[in-house]
């Protein structure tokens, strides 16, 4: 049979979707097989996302976290790498964020703390990928290994912390003390209040315009500055980057540490702007997520958007379905991450062939018997 | 040397030879894996795949048999999925392995309190159904020699099945890889598949074959860490071993004997971190149990960063091979 070449559209929106369709088909078998309706379910997780006012806006809560990380692995994408270790940078971005508002939150002005914070939150998120960064490039350490190793070392180095150092004296629970209210990011509803106008409570705050912007520096950068187009000649072919005179080491170790600043900046949304304390675990699997967003989004920050809302969207769904089907646990999404990540990462162009034959179907006359359009 | 440093020395010798089961397992599937081209960064999610239905089954069965071969199958089939992906599709294998590692934590927790109501975990199994110390033969003759019977029944002796089948199968990983015509084109698709090809043999039936024994291994494998380790399956309990196999790989430059002692030598720092709980060490006092707890995943960034990290990996490792037309 005659196969057609894609159209642009259907290369960048219909296979996609077909992907996650996939993927919430194979979710879907497995609900059925748990003795649960698939149907229902997804009834249940949709109008748990965006079915009242509260789901909503606890959706684009969760999205705000992984618009940060989603950027950071799709910056990494761009060069070829594969930072899994979002999950550890957010975890040590959040500690900056924490050090900087506990040391300053009765001192220092709210327009002063946020900056502040925002940098703290970076500073510590590159750190945290500094010494994979290093290793890939200049002792060629597989990347995906140490960055994950980094996450369990942040994740007992949190522990010892939180245990020992943050923890307020005579608590049982390993948690800091909670910040002052002047150092709280406004939450949306706060904000509207303002104004008189009444908005269902959620934790959604200032930092999800915080990352719409960063999404936008990100898309700056990748496509029109010079060391943007080096990390993206570097993620094309390593050679050619060379013979370019571009340094490959010094784009890898550019890259992996703004990777992590972004990752890091996941802990302005959780610790500045909703627990308003150190506490542990509160990444909460949202780096593991950026990767499946970055795929989804196709390592382009308007993809990352839309796909973080799809994931907030499963995230809040997810939490409601759990509600009211207490068969289906809330690693349900985790499973449906993965599927994403293998349908719309592994198996990219599964559906190619078969769409450019359903294509070739409907073009019936070739476009080589015309005449070539003028411009 | 007094009494109980010896008996320190024994057990810490003796938990080596436990802690290192599953990493030897996993690394000699990494090998077959990767010495046949295809990068496996799901040994991570093979093995908490493997633990969690062998202790599902084994449960529900009462025979840790079954939950091994129930183990063996699913990681088949995830051995599968991932040739599917990276072999048949030619998609991203480090991707590809993820993909799968995320699936196998997801869905263990979702089966497992659907199916068992435990928050996550498998009920705890009596003994019968679990894979229990051997005693080996002449145990009681030869104890009674003072260090050698301490050696032949703690260290050598005492020990599950599963592990001795670990070490078995790096003479056998050796014997394959190195001895036999099948290793020997294993090898050659690892390097370079299109001679593999133009000498009419297929380089997916290959490679589909390096992932199944991969599949097979860490079926083992992660059998071992629930039922034979532990007696019930705990959420994430798989903890990174899969990575840190890849890292013994590594470090043992794809050869399945060096891979076998560095596997033996991270479990030796792990059972030797684990003594050192609450220890009073002078001059620095207790080291904090999280320090401990981290020091595996430490010492694998330490490993991989040094002289090791460089070793040459198989050539056409990670690069799906595309046929000409």
């Amino acid at each position: 049979m005659r196969r057609q070449p894609l159209p642009a559209w259907a290369d960048i929106i219909l296979i996609p979707l077909i992907n996650i369709a996939l993927a919430l088909l194979v979710a879907g078998v497995v609900i059925t097989l748990i003795g649960e309706n698939p149907f229902k379910a997804f009834a249940v997780m949709f109008q748990g996302a965006f079915g009242y006012a509260e789901g909503v806006g606890y959706t684009l809560y969760y999205a705000t976290n992984f618009i940060f990380t989603g950027l950071a692995v799709a910056i990494a994408f761009h060069a070829m790498l594969f930072n899994i270790g979002g999950e550890g940078q957010a975890y040590i971005g959040g500690l900056g964020v924490a050090l900087v508002l506990l040391a300053f939150d009765h001192v220092l002005p709210f327009w002063a703390l946020l900056p502040l914070a925002i940098g703290a939150a970076m500073l510590f998120g590159a750190a945290w990928a500094a010494i994979p960064a290093y290793l890939q490039a200049y002792r060629g350490s597989h990347i995906v290994i140490t960055t994950i190793m980094f996450n369990f070392i942040a994740s007992n180095l949190m522990v010892y912390l939180l245990v020992n150092v943050f923890i307020v004296p005579g608590s049982m629970s390993p948690e800091s003390r909670v910040f002052d209210p002047n150092a709280w990011l406004p939450t949306v509803h706060d904000f509207f209040a303002r104004f008189g106008i009444d908005v269902a409570p959620s934790p959604l705050n200032l930092s999800f315009i915080i990352a719409l912007i960063a999404g936008v520096l990100v898309w700056l950068f990748i496509w029109h500055t010079r060391w943007g187009y080096a990390i993206r000649t570097v993620g094309f072919s390593e050679p050619a980057a060379e013979y370019a005179g571009i340094s490959t080491k010094k784009i890898i170790m550019i890259t992996m540490l703004l990777s992590g600043a972004l990752a890091g900046m996941a802990g302005i949304n959780e610790i500045m702007g909703v627990q308003h304390k150190l506490l542990l675990d509160f990444v909460a699997g949202y780096g593991f997520t950026g990767i499946a967003v970055a795929l989804m989004g196709r390592n382009h920050p308007l993809g990352i958007v839309l796909s973080s809302i799809l994931f907030g969207a499963l995230y809040q769904g997810g939490a409601d379905l759990t509600f009211e089907m207490p068969n289906i646990s809330r690693e349900m999404v985790t499973a449906i991450q993965g599927f994403i990540i293998l349908f719309s990462g592994a198996l990219t162009y599964m559906s190619r062939p078969w769409l450019e034959r359903l294509f070739g179907l409907f073009v019936r006359d070739t476009p080589t018997e015309e005449a070539p359009h003028g411009r | 040397m007094d009494v109980s440093m010896y008996t320190e020395i024994i057990s810490t010798l003796s938990a080596t030879m436990r802690v290192s089961t599953p990493l030897i397992l996993a690394a000699m599937a990494g090998i077959f894996s990767e010495r046949s081209g295809i990068v496996d960064i799901s040994l991570e999610g093979k093995l908490l795949a493997g633990a969690f239905i062998s202790a599902a089954v084994a449960a529900v069965t009462g025979s840790a048999w079954l939950g091994l071969g129930a183990a063996i199958v699913v990681t088949m089939l995830l051995s599968l999925l991932h040739g599917f992906a990276s072999i048949t599709h030619n998609g991203d294998q480090v991707v590809s392995g993820v993909a799968i590692n995320i699936i196998v934590s997801g869905m263990t927790v979702v089966l497992g309190i659907a199916w068992f109501h435990q928050s996550g975990q498998t009920p705890s199994l009596p003994n019968t159904a679990r894979f229990m110390p051997l005693h080996l033969p002449g145990s009681e003759a030869i104890g009674s020699i003072p260090i050698l019977g301490e050696i032949y029944t703690k260290i050598l002796g005492g020990h599950n099945l599963l592990v001795y089948i670990a070490f078995l199968s790096v003479a056998l990983t050796w014997w394959v890889l190195f001895k036999t015509r099948f290793g020997l084109r294993l090898r050659a698709v690892g390097e370079n598949p299109k001679a593999v090809d133009t000498a009419g043999i297929s380089v997916a039936w290959l490679r589909y074959r390096a992932v199944l024994i991969a599949g097979i291994l860490t079926g083992i494998g992660g059998t071992y860490i629930s039922i034979a380790q532990n007696a019930s399956f705990i959420r994430e309990m798989s903890a990174g071993q899969g990575y840190i196999a890849l890292a013994a790989m590594i470090f043992g430059k794809w050869k399945p004997v060096p891979a076998m002692f560095a596997s033996l030598m991270f479990g030796f720092l792990d059972a030797l971190s684990i003594r050192l709980q609450g220890v009073e060490i002078a001059g620095i006092g207790q080291i904090p149990v999280q320090a401990i707890q981290a020091l595996p995943y430490i010492l694998t960034v330490a490993i991989l960063a040094s002289f090791a990290g460089r070793a040459i990996a198989p050539k056409a490792d990670g690069v799906p091979y595309v046929k000409e037309r």
